[in-house]
């Protein structure tokens, strides 16, 4: 039997401090509610496991939003519905911990469906005594997800109908279908012999946890005599031949004896391997190339890298930019993102600079590089006067209209072919705007290059790639690139 | 030590880490994915957590609960997702939980579209969420300050036990810069409110509720106390040509960065524009915005919103001198040249100061 409600288990708090008002020795629940019962149950299994000290009691907001009243153990207050989602939080920071989420049937299943649903669903390993007692007990008797069809209550003036407001929701048969949970049962309040059998459900389901099996949530029919508008005795039998009619008792699934416990190691990192792990001196520039001298004209350059995706755009942009870097200039790299980078075409600016910069998207473009036509078309009038643009004349069949520019015709596609891969075009731009600007020395191209690229059978291919670029200009380099027929 | 070459949306998982934050949750949000993409990458590697939420509403909890056990714990969104976070950050001001919650905004109202905007300024640094609290705000204008204020962000949160945000835009979250790490954070203080289930924590309660309305009023007095020690203490700015400026430009984030642009080239004009550029949103620099009042004829906001923080500059000035506005909306980012143009017309006007306070007014909404 239950014991009187005056001899207090040892997880429960002997006088009620955090109570407001007088009396601090009684709950604050209705006479005849079921929360009061359920809340000794819980502390009477406390107290058998001894798990008092490792507990955390989350209260959710419904009648039972002050159990940290009453529980001698840690306790949080979570917002309506989100119980699991702070259990999870607790839970995964101390796994050691027992973390108990307490949850009404508005709380649970209605505000909080997505919450419960995950949890249950990541199989976190954690304790829910979800309290369904058909109504909104805290707010003034409204209807709960699970309030029954006919049930009348002062949102369901004339009864639940289906219609209107569908049909109550059985939260155990719902997530029995998840692979997660380990144990889901529905218990009553209701005589002695269901009052044990709450009892044992409530062991099993704070056992499961101890043991590290998973997810256990613990359904309990409870009178609400205050809501339904009954005597409590009245409530205990409407649970007994009414709501029990709806709520099938029994267990939903059960996966105790096979669910292996988890095993979670906690290891401390030192200062110096965090530093390694978060890539302090993997690719960083830990040595610095010299700059070279640079013409004023090619001097900070501000420069724009346009194609289609799939052309190595905004890993040749992060090329130029970590080179950059490893020269000791200040550098910018901001790509376009989003949805137009999948529609096919991509665009990037890079800022190289002796100062710190301001604005990544810079005021003009001294350089260009366009690796399609429409790329050519969209930013061609954007250079400034005595701008450099880099056509890719493999795919760029016209010649730049503007005549107050230096351009150099590169056939990067081509070459790249020769090389043996299209897709390395990008580097042949590259090359062929190192050798233009000289503003960065080749080998530390050469490194950056080997150090971003993650698939090393690459390695070979760039450096042939980036060669070829950057014999194709020197080569060139008699011819007068201003912009005239090539 | 060598530097990286980071996205801001890396740099911010990197300074997260480096704080000693113990835990990520997160759900996918452009532009701010990155971030949750960095945390399921690093977290596991340092022995952390990472988990991607159910939503939003999930992810803000789940920090709300690694935050009630002492630990460092962070979660990122961009405008939408803040939305859904804000009845949690309301909780967490309540409880007086420290977390670091980024934003990495995007075009609004609604879907918006995902181009960086400046418009969450009114929810973050205003509240946003029910109740009178008030969240430390930081704007990073680069990918090294993503780091490093991340890294600041735990430590105000932690000291002040209120939650810290990162307040910044898509360009900031997505372009790379060269960055070097700081070194960890050691010896972070326990918090003895935590509730751990452990012996010693198990008196603990983290909680929002004040039942009778005089604790409360009392709750909400500590708190705003709180926040005057925050307003007097933790103010953070940087300010560029300010010493002889006529015309003070004011801007954040993104912003801040076309405006360095526009007064490097306004002062080859002979313009005598600076900048202030606020740091910390949250406390506002009030005081340092009045003493460049002093001196300067005129103060010139711009903002990628409807003029957000134009307000609180307004209200630090109180009419004292002349506050002009700029704004673009939708995700179009102004360029150096625009702002330039306004900067020009505002500039001739000064020198003519019999009809310039007239003749220029808030039309400079994208005019
Ligand atoms: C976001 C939000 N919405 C609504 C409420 C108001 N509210 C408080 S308790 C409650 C219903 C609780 O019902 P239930 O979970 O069934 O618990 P019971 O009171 O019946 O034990 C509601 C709607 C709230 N506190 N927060
Ligand atoms: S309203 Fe119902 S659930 Fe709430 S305390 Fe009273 S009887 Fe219990």
């Amino acid at each position: 039997m239950v014991k009187d409600i005056l001899e207090k288990p040892e997880s429960f708090y002997e006088i009620f401090e955090r109570k407001s008002g007088s009396n601090k020795l009684t709950t604050h629940y209705c006479p005849g509610c079921g929360h009061g019962v359920i809340h000794k149950l819980i502390a009477e299994a406390m107290d058998e496991f001894g798990i008092g000290d490792r507990a955390v009691m989350i209260s959710p907001v419904g009648c039972s939003v002050f159990a940290y009243y009453y529980f001698d153990c840690g306790n949080v207050q979570a917002p309506h519905g989100r119980a699991p989602a702070v259990a999870t939080g607790i839970k995964r920071a101390i796994p050691d911990s027992i973390v108990i989420s307490y949850q009404g049937d508005g709380d649970l299943a209605g505000i909080g469906g997505n919450e419960i649903l995950h949890a249950a669903n990541r199989g976190e390993n954690i304790t829910v005594f979800f309290v369904n007692n058909a109504i909104y007990g805290m707010t003034g008797s409204q209807m709960a997800p699970t309030t029954l069809i006919g049930q009348k209550t002062t949102t369901t003036p004339y009864g639940r109908s289906a219609r209107n407001e569908g049909y109550p929701i059985k939260v155990c048969e719902l997530l029995s279908s998840l692979e997660a949970p380990v144990y889901l049962e529905r218990v009553a309040i209701t005589d002695a012999k269901n009052v044990m059998k709450v009892r044992k459900a409530i062991r099993k389901g704070l056992q499961n946890q101890i043991e590290g099996k998973g997810f256990s949530l613990i359904e309990i029919l409870s009178p609400c005599p205050t809501g339904w508008g009954m005597k409590p005795v009245d409530a205990k039998n409407w649970v007994d031949e009414v709501l029990m009619k709806t709520f099938q008792l029994g267990v939903f699934k059960d996966k105790t004896a096979e669910a292996a416990p988890e095993i979670i190691e906690q290891k401390e990192f030192t200062s110096d391997e965090i530093l390694k792990i978060l890539g302090a001196s993997k690719n960083g520039s830990d040595f610095l190339y010299d700059k070279p001298e640079v013409k004023i004209n090619y001097q900070n350059p501000r420069i724009k890298i346009s194609g289609f995706g799939g052309q190595g755009i905004l890993f040749l942009g992060q090329l130029l930019s970590q080179s950059a870097m490893r020269s000791g200039y200040y550098t910018t790299w901001l790509p376009s993102y989003g949805p137009e980078v999948r529609g096919g075409t991509a665009n990037c600016h890079i800022i190289i600079s002796n100062n710190r910069i301001g604005s990544p998207l810079g005021a003009e473009t001294d350089v260009l590089i366009a690796m399609n036509l429409p790329s050519l078309d969209k930013f061609e009038n954007d250079v400034r006067k005595d701008g450099l643009i880099l056509v890719n004349s493999s795919l760029i069949s016209r010649n730049v209209k503007r005549n107050d520019v230096e351009v150099l015709y590169v056939p990067a596609t081509e070459l790249a072919d020769e090389v043996g891969n299209t897709k390395v075009a990008n580097l042949v731009m590259l090359g062929a705007y190192t050798a233009k600007s000289k503003i960065f020395s080749h080998d530390c191209v050469l490194f950056t290059a080997n150090e971003t690229v993650k698939k090393k059978e690459f390695l070979k291919v760039n450096e042939e790639a980036f060669r070829k670029g950057m014999e194709y200009v020197l080569n060139n380099k008699h011819k007068k690139i201003k912009n005239t027929i090539l | 030590m060598g530097k990286l070459f980071l996205k801001g949306n890396e740099a911010v998982i990197r300074g997260a880490i480096l704080a000693g934050c113990k835990a990520y949750y997160g759900y996918p949000i452009t532009p701010a994915s990155e971030i949750t993409e960095a945390a399921a990458k690093y977290f596991p590697l340092v022995g952390g957590t990472f988990l991607q939420a159910e939503s939003e509403v999930g992810a803000i909890n789940m920090t709300y609960g690694t935050a009630s056990t002492g630990q460092r714990v962070m979660t990122a969104s961009s405008g939408p997702g803040l939305s859904l976070k804000q009845e949690g950050i309301s909780y967490a001001a309540g409880s007086e939980l420290p977390i670091v919650i980024v934003d990495i905004m995007r075009g609004g109202p609604g879907l918006g579209n995902i181009a960086p905007e400046q418009s969450d300024y009114n929810q973050m640094v205003k509240g946003g969420g029910h109740g009178n609290y008030k969240l430390i705000v930081l704007a990073p204008n680069c990918v090294q300050e993503m780091c490093n204020l991340t890294m600041l962000a735990f430590e105000l949160a932690d000291k002040y036990r209120n939650p810290a945000v990162i307040l910044t835009d898509g360009f900031i979250g997505q372009m790379m810069e060269p960055v070097e790490l700081p070194n960890p954070i050691e010896n972070i203080p326990v918090k003895n409110w935590r509730v751990d289930g452990t012996v010693v924590t198990k008196k603990n309660l983290i909680s929002s509720i004040y039942l009778d309305p005089d604790e409360l009023e009392e709750h909400n007095i500590k708190l705003q106390t709180k926040y005057r020690k925050i307003e007097e203490s933790e103010v953070r700015f940087e300010e560029i040509y300010t010493e002889d400026a006529e015309i003070i430009l004011i801007g954040y984030g993104i912003v801040s960065r076309i405006l360095q642009t526009v007064i490097e080239e306004a002062r080859a004009e002979g313009i005598k524009a600076g900048l202030l550029r606020p740091i910390s949103l949250f406390p506002f620099p009030k005081n340092k915005i009045n003493q460049l009042a002093d001196k300067a004829k005129l103060l010139f906001v711009c903002e990628m919103s409807n003029g957000q923080m134009v307000d609180d500059v307004r209200l630090a000035l109180n009419g004292k001198k002349p506050v002009k506005f700029y704004g673009r909306m939708g995700g179009v980012v102004p360029t150096t040249q625009e702002i330039l143009n306004k900067l020009r017309i505002l500039n001739a006007s000064l020198q003519n100061e019999d009809n310039f306070v007239d003749s220029l007014t808030d039309s400079y909404l994208k005019i």
